[in-house]
């Protein structure tokens, strides 16, 4: 009996061994531990043996279970991976075609740039002001220290709504309306529409965006101006951005300053970007002339101030090599897809 | 404006290369738009002598030369006739450059070798009216082996200046000297004004009464035995590198007074100022004047004119007139030199559409003490070209004198306000070499003088000197002071998070301009008496397509997608924040921000609807509906809703009425949406409180039934959610059917149920009850049929 029971063993074994699924491996427990399996059948032809032998027998028997069942746990387990591995291989996929995404849209390429500039300025403790684009005359020219008949009204071409009103050709308006409304320390920027009478071209149109800036308080001096702007600069363009600051005539400050950046196409060496100078112009500002600060109905001898303006057609033209100002208010998706 | 180089190294002594003093003047205060350097394109050009000539063998027109270039002699063919042996010519050499890119190499012309080309006046770019043709050929004196550009004086250049509108003094080669002198710290060199008079004198022959305060001065000289004919030839090339055109002596001396001196002047031919006087007054309204171009003008009250005892013989500051002008048997002149009012001359000009050197210096308002110096120089030039006598004496009629100027700053001020720290005596020759006096020490009594009308506040003498002691010396520093603290408004929130739900449902930012044709209302079908046709308009216009301001953004974003559909784009799915602009009977109008939202592709109407439930959703406004709309003619009217927020309407959405589409040629459905955002953020709720995950599970129930398919869905789920009362969590529909099989005039809807209760797991039996009531009420109300 004993012998059987070893047969068993060694039969049950090769068979495991060779079981090739979880399946067979099954019908190989069946086979020799189920109830109608070989080693129950040694069990239960136990109760014909001597009390001696019994307990050795059945401890034997049952070692053998064990050692049955152990094989047939690591054998299940092997074959388990093995099925595992085979899933997963046939579970492969094409992953170089394409995503299931949702359509999104995008930002206007103007609205990506101004976003950009006003958290610049936002981190340097500048507010967002606004003011209206149909504007009365004195906003737009008389508190600018743009009287009427003052050549300057040449320069920037003017839709009239009336006598007195105007499309702003200009933020600066906001300077003056921000003063009207708040104290000191003011420090502002204003974004927003302007017009001139310019017939549209490659480079002209009648309707553009600028920004202003303002910063009123006590002890504001030139190197504050050029040191905001050249922080700002710095930030938008790169910190490798050179900046120069140029004197300017504009009749709302005093002095004033155009600044020009280093070409970034060039790294100012002269290029067709910057047509050769290496330089390009980007914006105007200076210190806020006193006559503007008092139309704003604040002390110059107490307080001085700054302010600046710039296109924002033109550097969104600059950063992304747009060559057609008439592009942007075309709004072709495949245009506004690129941005 | 024009400045030649070597003019402006007449009156200081500059010893720099073109492009950094070019370069200097930008950075003082005087921009430069651009530096024309004359022989810049040259390179490898000589002088040579032609020392042998003889015929090519091969062609009659070609002629083989030896030329001594110095260092060795070389052969040269060329098709030119004009020369001679012992001729000397600019010779391109073999490697050189010409104007135009043109690169000169050895070859052979009809198999004879050629090693460089004999240059004419045309190929050395340098050809004026005078010019032969042919080969240059150079004075017999002319050393060999030289470059061409040191011979022809074509070493400098011309600088093109951008005179900013306040620095009318700049307006001159004089004037630019001056800013030149105190930019590199130099001498600027006086000008030569003496001359001699004889006994006869002006007021012998002429009287001058100014009777409008629009001139400021009028002074007079008179020439006497003029000999008309040409100016010599170092002033025509200076008068033409300005771009004037030499006309004779007499006129070019006017002329070249205005480039030097900045003060514009002009010449009549004395025999034809009747009455033997000149009268300045404003002209007749329509008095008839022939200008010297040749034009007849219209003339007006507004506009002043010179006249004589009859008649304008020119306008004030803008041109001269025909009738007065320089001939060749001139023999006596009349030199005006005066100042008239800058505005009046510019609007003058603007009128006539007539806008010359002289006006366009007078309309910078010119200093009146430019004269005394202007009309002396003038007599200096015209004894020194031996053009005429000065008669003795002068006119001049100058009531208001200008007079210089004077005002105080501090030092300290200076440098506390521009964030600088300069040294007192610094600040003073700064201001001494732009010619105003400075006395005292801690604070400057400063002297400006008369052609520095710019200058009147102590911020003004901050930029003199910060711009001549260099901008790019001032240091960069952080605003200190009090913080503060930037904040978005929640406007300025509302907007972005507005565009970003826009930017996430697909839809792509649209910009149009705020100005659009009047004819747009037909074309969206408004109706002729629609408030919207109230709008502001534009008194100048570019165009009647650019005349009104927009009271609605429908249109603009109808063009885009017209735009679109044309170029074949398949779908354009676009939104625009856009202000309109509503009369408010104030002086200004009213300005909304309205979101307009267009589309077409593979969209509907649901689409459109679901991008406005989405911003309904993220901006927190539960308490919004859609009303059916059949009355808006602009749109679809089975297909539109209004919103209600609130019980206010902010707004339409729907599918555009055909016609509009047709109107648009947009040949697929559209879909537009206008939303009024100050209604949208009235509404919204920033603030959002947590509520307590459920405890219990929620039981579902489906509904399927057929009922009028004019019922809508709406209306079913109000029912469903009052009958399911406080056990009913939500009702989705989540099938439409209409076709084989269900009834004309029904449609089958499924809505899928959820209930649950906050305290408890609830039982399928509580839940019966309540479904079965919600089905009963259907029944009743609608007649629905169960499926």
């Amino acid at each position: 009996m004993k012998q059987q029971l070893e047969n068993i063993k060694a039969e049950a074994i090769e068979e495991i061994r060779k079981a090739k699924d979880s399946l067979k491996l099954d019908e190989v427990r069946v086979k020799f531990l189920g109830k109608k399996g070989a080693l129950t059948g040694i069990l239960r032809s136990m109760g014909g043996l001597s009390p001696e032998e019994r307990p050795i027998i059945g401890k034997l028997a049952n070692e053998i279970r064990e050692d049955i069942e152990c094989a047939l746990e690591e054998a299940l387990k092997q074959v388990k991976e093995k099925e595992k591995m085979a899933r997963l291989s046939l579970e492969s996929i094409d992953i170089t075609m394409p995503g299931r995404n949702r359509d999104i849209g995008n930002l206007h390429p103007i609205t990506k740039v101004l976003d950009e500039i006003k958290e610049i300025f936002f981190g340097m403790g500048f507010s967002i002001a606004e003011g209206p684009e149909v504007e009365l005359d004195y906003y737009n020219f008389e508190a600018l220290n743009i009287p009427k008949n003052h050549p300057a009204r040449d320069e920037q071409d003017t839709f009239y709504i009336s006598d007195s009103v105007v499309l702003r050709t200009q933020t600066s308006p906001v300077q003056i309306r921000t003063m009207e409304k708040i104290k000191p320390p003011i420090r502002i920027i204003a974004p927003g529409r302007v017009y001139r009478s310019d017939a549209v071209d490659a480079t002209h149109s009648p309707t553009f965006h600028q920004i202003e800036g303002l910063v009123v308080d006590k002890g504001i001096t030139m190197a504050n101006l050029y040191g905001t702007l050249d922080t700002f600069a710095k930030k938008f363009f790169g910190e490798k951005t050179r900046t120069r600051f140029r004197p300017h005539h504009f009749p709302f400050t005093e002095p004033s300053a155009e600044m020009d950046i280093s070409c970034h196409v060039c790294d100012g060496k002269g290029c067709r970007v910057c047509k050769g100078s290496g330089w390009i112009e980007i914006l105007g500002s200076g210190m806020v002339h006193p006559d503007v600060l008092r139309k704003g109905r604040i002390d110059p001898e107490v307080y001085s101030g700054f302010a600046f303006g710039l296109g924002l057609e033109r550097i969104v033209m600059k950063k992304f090599e747009i060559d057609d100002i008439r592009l942007f208010y075309e709004n072709d998706v495949r245009f506004l897809k690129q941005f | 404006m024009k400045v030649p180089y070597k003019w402006l190294c007449e009156y200081v002594n500059l010893d720099k290369n073109i492009n950094e003093v070019a370069d200097a003047l930008t950075i003082s205060g005087s921009k430069v738009e651009e530096v024309i350097e004359f022989g810049k394109e040259i390179d490898k050009v000589v002088t040579g002598k032609i020392i042998k000539t003889e015929k090519h063998p091969d062609a009659d027109k070609l002629t083989i030369c030896k030329v001594d270039v110095k260092d060795e002699v070389i052969q040269i063919v060329t098709g030119a006739s004009n020369i001679k042996e012992g001729d000397i010519v600019p010779v391109a050499l073999h490697g050189s450059s010409l104007p135009g890119g043109v690169k000169i190499k050895r070859g052979k012309l009809r198999g004879v070798e050629s090693n460089g080309m004999l240059c004419s006046e045309v190929e050395l770019g340098i050809a004026n009216e005078n010019s032969v043709h042919g080969i240059m050929i150079l004075k017999e004196d002319t050393p060999i082996g030289e470059d061409i550009k040191k011979i022809l004086g074509l070493e400098g250049g011309i600088i093109d200046f951008e005179i900013t509108s306040n620095r009318a003094d700049c307006f001159s080669v004089y004037g630019i000297a001056r800013e030149a002198a105190a930019t590199f710290d130099k001498e600027l060199k006086k000008i030569e004004t003496s001359f001699n008079e004889t006994d006869e004198s002006i007021n012998d022959y002429l009287s001058v009464e100014v009777k409008s305060s629009l001139c400021r001065r009028y002074a007079a000289r008179m020439i006497k035995d003029v000999k008309i004919g040409p100016s010599p030839e170092w002033m025509q090339e200076k008068l033409r590198q300005c771009d004037i055109r030499p006309i004779n002596n007499i006129v070019d001396i006017t002329n070249y007074v205005m480039l030097e001196l900045g003060q514009p002047m002009h010449a009549f031919d004395y025999r034809y100022i009747k009455g033997k006087k000149i009268i300045v007054r404003t002209a007749q309204d329509d008095e008839k004047f022939k200008t010297l171009d040749g034009v007849e003008r219209n003339l007006n009250s507004s506009m002043l004119v010179i006249a004589d005892g009859e008649r304008p013989i020119g306008i004030a500051g803008v041109m001269g007139g025909e009738n007065s002008e320089i001939k060749e048997d001139t023999t006596e002149v009349i030199f005006e030199c005066a100042n008239f009012d800058g505005t009046n001359v510019r609007l003058t000009s603007k009128k006539l559409g007539l806008r010359t050197d002289a006006s366009s210096k007078f309309e910078k308002d010119i200093d009146p003490n430019l004269i005394d110096i202007a009309l002396n120089r003038a007599c200096h030039l015209v004894e020194l070209l031996g053009a005429g006598k000065v008669a003795k004496g002068v006119i001049d009629i100058y009531e208001n004198k200008v007079v210089p100027y004077t005002l105080e700053v501090s030092p300290q001020w200076i440098n506390n306000f521009l964030g600088v720290n300069i040294q007192k005596e610094r600040m003073k020759k700064i201001l001494e070499n732009l010619e105003m006096k400075v006395k005292g020490d801690d604070v400057f009594k400063i002297e400006v003088p008369t052609f520095r009308q710019d200058v009147k506040i102590k911020e003004d003498v901050a930029e003199e000197i910060i711009r001549i002691y260099g901008y790019d010396k001032i240091p960069v520093k952080k605003i200190l002071g009090e913080t503060v603290e930037a904040q978005w408004t929640l406007e300025q929130m509302l907007i972005k998070k507005v565009k970003n739900v826009m930017v996430f449902c697909g839809l792509y930012e649209a910009m149009t301009y705020s100005f659009t044709s009047p004819k747009v209302f037909s074309l969206i079908n408004l109706p002729e008496n629609h408030e919207l046709r109230n709008t502001v308009n534009i008194l100048n216009p570019l165009g009647e397509d650019f005349s009104i301001m927009k009271t609605t953004g429908i249109p603009s974003i109808l063009e885009c997608l017209g735009r679109n559909y044309k170029r074949d784009n398949k779908e354009a799915k676009l939104f625009e924040i856009t202000k309109v602009y509503i009369p408010s009977g104030n002086n200004l109008p009213n300005e909304y921000d309205k979101l307009i939202i267009g589309m077409y592709g593979k969209v509907d109407f649901f689409d459109l609807k679901g991008v406005i439930e989405n911003l309904l959703n993220i901006l927190g406004i539960d308490k919004a509906e859609f009303e059916r709309e059949e009355n808006n003619s602009i749109f679809h009217p089975g297909r539109t809703a209004n919103l209600i927020v609130r019980k206010k309407n902010a707004g339409v959405l729907g599918e555009i009425h055909p016609d509009v589409a047709e109107n648009y040629e947009i040949e697929d459905r559209a879909y537009i949406a206008e939303i009024d955002l100050k209604t949208l953020f009235e509404a919204a709720k920033n603030e959002k409180r947590y509520k307590p995950l459920p405890k219990f599970p929620a039981i579902s129930r489906d509904i399927a039934m057929l009922v009028d398919e004019n019922i809508s869905v709406s209306e079913l789920e109000k029912v469903i959610l009052r009958e399911g009362k406080e056990l009913i969590e939500s009702v989705k529909l989540f099938d439409v059917y209409k076709g084989k099989q269900i009834p004309e005039g029904l449609r089958s809807l499924a809505f899928s149920l959820t209930f649950r209760a906050e305290d408890r797991t609830l039982k399928d039996e509580e839940v019966n009850k309540v479904h079965e009531s919600i089905i009963l009420k259907l029944k009743e109300k609608f007649n629905a049929q169960l499926r």
